[in-house]
């Protein structure tokens, strides 16, 4: 019985960072709040670290909540193009090594976003999950969930709707 | 707006490290009603292809011109936070153009405030976004009985 060798785990995981990389560091407002992605396999956790411009009440002090809303929606459209990304790049369709920002596949565009304010952003790093609860052909349900020191202690969750970029084929 | 309102009002603005960091500038505020507006930034671009300004950048202006319209309402809360804001996305906003954000605080209770708002690029009848929040109400520290 013959199989193909599996790919050597440092050819793998150059592609997904190599995508990965593309897709977050092609968008200048991801640069600008400073947000960096984890990957462990396909699952992603956004970080948001602490920085001064990030506040929005000077006396508490907290996290500005539309940096909060925007944090949520970056990793929310992110979740969502990544799993686009994922299934064409390891079927072998999409050579991530290859993309420039402007090769990039089209990003989703949000139709609506509701955050949920849980409790005030404290002066400190922030991190992200998103879920994707549905994802056709044209339309996205995604939810994300936010926190700071405690996983199970979140200062905000959001849920918003997206468009789908339009699939070649 | 008076001068003295006008003064206050930049200094709220520049009170806030974030609403500093976007460049935003207070229009007009009283009443309840607030307008705020940032310049287009290239820093701030979602879509790369097209050059428009994420919506995480239109929701921050919306958030604080929430804000600034709930501390202006004539109960004059000694301060506020967002409970909860809802935007609704409906055209890209026009690269290069001013955002200018218009909220009002159309209902107020003793701890919750509730706004509308809308986002509007250099053509102001047709809005970018639509967005709907509650925001608490603090209150001065009442005596003890």
């Amino acid at each position: 019985m013959s199989r193909r060798p599996p790919e050597p785990v440092q050819v793998i995981k150059q592609r997904r960072d190599a995508a990965l990389n593309a897709l977050v560091h092609g968008v200048p407002y991801i640069g600008f709040l400073g947000i960096e992605f984890d990957r462990r396999g396909d699952e992603l956790t956004a970080i948001l670290p602490f920085d001064e411009k990030l506040i929005g009440n000077p006396m508490l002090p907290a996290l500005h909540g539309g940096v909060t809303a925007a944090f949520l929606e970056v990793t929310a459209i992110i979740g969502l193009s990544w799993t686009l990304i994922w299934d064409q790049m390891e079927s072998g369709d999409l050579d991530p090594l290859t993309l420039t920002p402007q090769t990039l596949p089209r990003l989703p565009k949000t139709i609506d976003f509701t955050v949920d304010y849980l409790r005030s952003g404290l002066p400190r790093d922030a991190y992200a999950r998103a879920r994707i609860n549905r994802s056709g052909r044209r339309y996205a349900s995604v939810h994300v969930e936010g926190w700071q020191d405690n996983r199970a202690r979140l200062y905000a969750q959001a849920t918003g709707h997206f468009l789908m970029p339009p699939q070649n084929a | 707006m008076s001068d003295r309102k006008a003064e206050l009002a930049r200094e709220f603005i520049r009170m806030i490290p974030h609403s500093q960091a976007l460049d935003m500038r207070i229009d007009e505020i009283g009443e309840g009603l607030a307008e705020i507006s940032m310049p287009y930034d290239a820093r701030l671009i979602g879509d790369p292809q097209s050059g428009v300004i994420h919506g995480g950048a239109v929701s921050a202006l919306m958030d604080t011109c929430g804000g600034a319209a709930v501390m202006s309402h004539p109960s004059a809360p000694a301060g506020t936070a967002t409970i909860d804001l809802r935007i609704d996305y409906m055209r890209p906003a026009t690269p290069g153009q001013r955002i200018t954000a218009r909220a009002e605080c159309y209902h107020i209770t003793r701890s919750v405030a509730f706004v509308r708002a809308t986002a509007m690029d250099a053509d102001r009848s047709r809005p970018v976004a639509a967005a709907t929040g509650a925001f608490t109400v603090e209150r001065p520290k009442e005596k003890a009985k």
